[in-house]
């Protein structure tokens, strides 16, 4: 594949026998991928921060907010306690264990409801096009044009108490709106190509042509910016937690330590580091993926 | 031209006012009490009660304070709030300060971001490529608070350079920190979409087309490639200085800048309704306006919109 | 101008000898252009012919000073203009040549033309960049090549963009713009592909026309053996980034003498033959990264005998100014 003339470039991409082409799409991703030293370090960090987060007693024995010494506030690192202590004199370790589990949740269940909204409302603002797009776009518009923060601080202030599930919905609520723009966008580019409309003449009903030809030819660069928008939400996330607005006290979450850390930065600066680390680490992670995988699917840029 | 600019201009309408009223409802449906609120922990009278709902509307249904309230915006009234201070008053000095955070942060991303993409770019797949990516990569990854107080603690504290908290030195110098930190996430955006945007169009016919033509390479570059590759970054860059104004709130509390943001957030707090709506109001209308103008620019800058 | 009469009178216009293309991709190379050699004079035509993948592109990327390195590099051969080497030419020198002397049209003018710029941006550039001429004067220039290439009100749409064109006026913008410096070397890449076959002999014609006018050499990179019939003085048909077979134009067609050369003719729908079946070549175009042994259109061709799987076959001359790289080239050109 290179030094293909445009020609066949277009035809392989416009007609012929599109379930190959897709196959070895996703082949040539994979073997692209497969190639990559960042994309297993990547990975890696992604299965210890999801192992952490499903199964916490393997990396510490002890629960959260346990065996705690008032005596022994905010200590630094040592031998019995690796991350040092917290403001109330827990293990810190343990504390950034047990803080994966919400973070990551919290990521992954966004971004699937989000990607849920997209595929539904893009396909058909896409497909359809008219009124429907205009009326589904207008909606995104104004969706889109809340400020992220305060939007989500005046929901989150009214249900004071609120948890996991609750952050879920209000982060859904305020950032579903770009990958439905993205969506729509790959199904207007799709929607036109020789296949569908093939497929059309052929007399297949619009619900069929869509889940046969235009999602999964519609769907790749939407599942690059799903991995990215992971990455994005546990920054919101924490973002918020930071503020004192996102979970509370006594949950555990990494934005949640970074919040109780921001009045001892400057003295007990361990505090700030190791959450911040993970947080970071696991962000980086999903962002290099997403990018990882955008280049390996997109065969211009090879 | 004039019926595109007529067409985004009579769609950012019905935008404005799903956004504000949406802003709306969520203000003054959501539980919470404002006149309980106000009261504090010591009981009202009835009659006291009655009064300051009919004062604030509070009675009539929502819709109805919905229009009485943009009916005021349209004559450049903010309203007022539950303790009689004036919306516009209270907003008046914080405003500069976030649009003096927002508008150094912004030129930050501008100038650095578009100058690393293009360095990147013109040398994809080399050191500089590689850098840029993933120092951009890192600046995305790490949440702006820990970039915050990481530049405060280095940069304000162990080397003071620049002021780190306060706008007692006024623009820019006190506001250089906080803008950088700020503008940080939106110049790595700008930077990545640039140089992607120009690797792209390096490798577009038309540049193809430029380079047969004998023209000399800072030429093909700048007047072919680059032009072209800047349309999305202008469209980037116009969205972004809505989130700017938006989003400084964590900036403005690290840095102590009394800026909108902190007024609005200590306001939802306290349910000062007509506040959070007044102010949340006038970023939307920043942000639809920019948006207008980016358009406007999109179409001056790619002629095959104007003519859709 | 003046710098044209220091060369050597008798070199020919263009001449390409042994041109070789590599290309690495993923970290493995591959040669697209694998000796090709031609030589092309004044106010002559020369078609170079062959599939998507035959190196026909690259080559003439080659030549312009254009291909993209990495990932392409140019691994040997020569390129002369008027007995002057341009491989190897100091790239501020090569540059001012690129437009002036050789000029090139490519296919799909829609996205080789900038979408952003006016067209009179695009042709004026030229003679700005080249010439130093004022903008007024470039104008005026830019007015009159328009017309020249019959692009109708020609000074109303200099301020127009590429898109408000149609596809056979956008060609023309284009060629207006090749030429608008005279050039010695016209170079078309599929210059009519994208267009309607009406348009594309208006399109023909008119290049036809110009290049008689300015007595320019013309290399015309096709795939289309009907585009090439009414032009061409010179075929070279290209496989695999190499020459099957070169002939004059009519000698090419009445008795070809490359079994490739055969079968195309054989797949194409001609008025001088009786009404049959026509034959396609079987098999794909070969993949540049995998060639056969010896012979490289061995696997496809219909006289394959051992002898093409062990040596790869030189070009044999079967008539004058005719020659064909296959071990039966004789019997093949006997054969009619």
């Amino acid at each position: 594949m290179s030094v293909q003339e445009p020609e066949t470039a277009a035809v392989a991409e416009a007609g012929g026998p599109i379930s190959d082409v897709r196959a070895s799409l996703w082949r040539d991703a994979w073997y692209e991928l497969r190639r990559r030293r960042l994309f297993w370090v990547c990975v890696a960090e992604l299965a210890l921060v999801g192992l952490m987060a499903a199964v916490p007693r393997l990396f510490t024995g002890r629960a959260v907010n346990t065996d705690c010494d008032p005596n022994q506030a905010k200590a630094g690192p040592s031998g019995a306690h690796w991350f040092g202590t917290d403001t109330a004199g827990c293990d810190y370790y343990a504390h950034v264990v047990h803080g994966a589990r919400p973070t990551l949740l919290i990521g992954i269940a966004v971004t699937l409801f989000a990607l849920v909204i997209a595929v539904v409302l893009g396909s058909l603002a896409g497909y359809y096009g008219g009124l429907l797009d205009a009326v589904i776009a207008r909606i995104t518009d104004v969706f889109f044009g809340l400020p992220f923060v305060l939007g989500a601080t005046v929901i989150l202030v009214a249900f004071p108490g609120h948890g996991v599930g609750a952050m879920t919905l209000v982060l859904v609520l305020l950032g579903w709106t770009t990958m439905v723009r993205i969506m729509r966008g790959q199904v207007i580019a799709v929607r036109d190509a020789d296949y569908v409309q093939a497929a059309r003449l052929l007399g297949a009903s619009d619900p069929r042509i869509m889940r046969r030809h235009v999602l999964p030819n519609a769907i790749a660069p939407v599942l690059v910016v799903a991995t990215l928008n992971v990455g994005n939400v546990i920054a919101g996330e924490a973002t918020l937690d930071f503020l004192g607005v996102g979970l509370q006290y006594p949950q555990v979450s990494w934005g949640l330590q970074l919040n109780q850390a921001q009045s001892y930065v400057l003295d007990h600066p361990h505090l700030l580091l190791f959450p911040a680390v993970f947080l970071t680490a696991t962000v980086l992670a999903l962002l290099l993926l997403g990018d990882a995988a955008r280049d390996a699917l997109d065969p211009k840029l090879r | 031209m004039w019926r595109y600019a007529l067409r985004r201009l009579l769609q950012a309408v019905p935008v404005f006012l799903g956004t504000t009223l949406l802003i709306y409802l969520m203000v003054f449906t959501l539980p919470g009490d404002p006149i309980t609120a106000l009261a504090g922990d010591k009981p009202i009278p009835a009659s006291v009660a009655h009064a300051l709902r009919e004062r604030y509307n509070l009675n009539d249904p929502l819709l109805v304070q919905y229009a009485k309230y943009m009916w005021g915006l349209l004559h450049g009234d903010l309203g007022e709030n539950y303790d009689g201070q004036r919306v516009a008053d209270m907003l008046t000095g914080r405003w500069g300060v976030t649009a003096r955070l927002a508008v150094t942060a912004w030129l930050f991303e501008l100038a650095v971001g578009v100058a690393l993409g293009v360095w990147a770019g013109l040398r994809r797949g080399r050191l500089a490529d590689t850098l840029v990516l993933g120092g951009t990569t890192l600046i995305i990854a790490v949440p702006v608070f820990v970039l915050g107080y990481s530049a405060q603690l280095l940069f304000g504290v162990k080397w003071p350079i620049l002021p780190s908290a306060g706008t007692d030195d006024g623009w820019p110098v006190s506001y250089l920190l906080p803008g950088i930190v700020l503008g940080s996430l939106g110049l790595s955006y700008v930077a990545r979409l640039t140089r992607t945007s120009l690797a792209e169009n390096l490798r577009a016919d038309y540049v193809r087309t430029a380079r047969a033509k004998g023209l000399p390479w800072r030429r093909v570059v700048v007047r072919h490639a680059l032009r072209n590759s800047l349309i999305p970054v202008v469209t980037y860059l116009g969205i972004d200085f809505g989130s700017l104004m938006g989003g400084a709130i964590v900036t403005e509390g690290i840095f102590n800048l009394p800026g909108v943001g902190q007024q609005v957030f200590q306001s939802i707090q306290l349910k000062e309704g007509p506040v959070v709506v007044g102010a949340v109001t006038l970023l939307v209308l920043v942000f639809i306006v920019v948006n207008l103008l980016v358009d406007l620019l999109y179409g001056l800058l790619d002629p095959r919109i104007r003519y859709q | 101008m003046d710098d044209k009469e220091k060369t050597p009178r008798d070199a020919p216009l263009l001449e390409v000898s042994d041109l070789r293309v590599e290309f690495t991709v993923r970290g493995r190379t591959f040669r697209a252009v694998d000796g090709l050699s031609y030589t092309l004079a004044e106010g002559e035509t020369l078609a170079v012919l062959g599939e998507s993948g035959s190196g026909k592109s690259v080559a003439a990327q080659a030549v312009m000073g254009i291909l993209d390195s990495p990932p392409a590099r140019i691994t040997g051969g020569s390129v002369r203009l008027r007995g002057e080497e341009l491989l190897g030419m100091p790239e501020r020198r090569r540059r001012a040549y690129r437009g002036d002397r050789i000029s090139m049209i490519f296919q799909d003018a829609l996205t080789a033309l900038n979408p952003v710029l006016t067209v009179g941006d695009q042709i004026t550039e030229m003679l700005r960049v080249h010439r130093g001429l004022k903008r007024a004067a470039a104008r005026e220039a830019a007015v009159e090549l328009m017309e020249r290439v019959r692009i109708p009100s020609a000074r109303g749409r200099l301020a127009d963009h590429p898109h408000q064109f149609s596809g056979g006026m956008r060609q023309r913008v284009m060629i207006a713009m090749a030429l608008a410096l005279e050039p010695d070397v016209l170079i078309a890449d599929e210059p009519t592909t994208a267009l309607d076959v009406t348009v594309q002999a208006q399109i023909m014609r008119l290049l036809a026309g110009m290049r008689d006018e300015l007595r320019m050499g013309m290399v015309l990179i096709t795939h289309d053996l009907g585009v090439v019939a009414g032009v061409a003085d010179r075929i070279v048909v290209m496989y695999a980034g190499a020459v099957a077979e070169q002939a004059p134009a009519r000698a090419l067609y009445a008795r070809p003498a490359h079994p490739y050369t055969a079968g195309l003719l054989a797949s194409v729908p001609r008025l001088d033959r009786p009404r049959g079946a026509l034959t396609p070549i079987t098999g794909a175009p070969p993949d540049p990264a995998a060639l056969p042994s010896g012979c490289p259109f061995r696997p496809r061709c219909p006289r394959a005998e051992a002898v093409c799987a062990a040596e790869r076959p030189p070009l044999v001359t079967v008539a004058p100014g005719h020659a064909a790289a296959c071990h039966f080239a004789e019997e093949v050109h006997g054969a009619r």
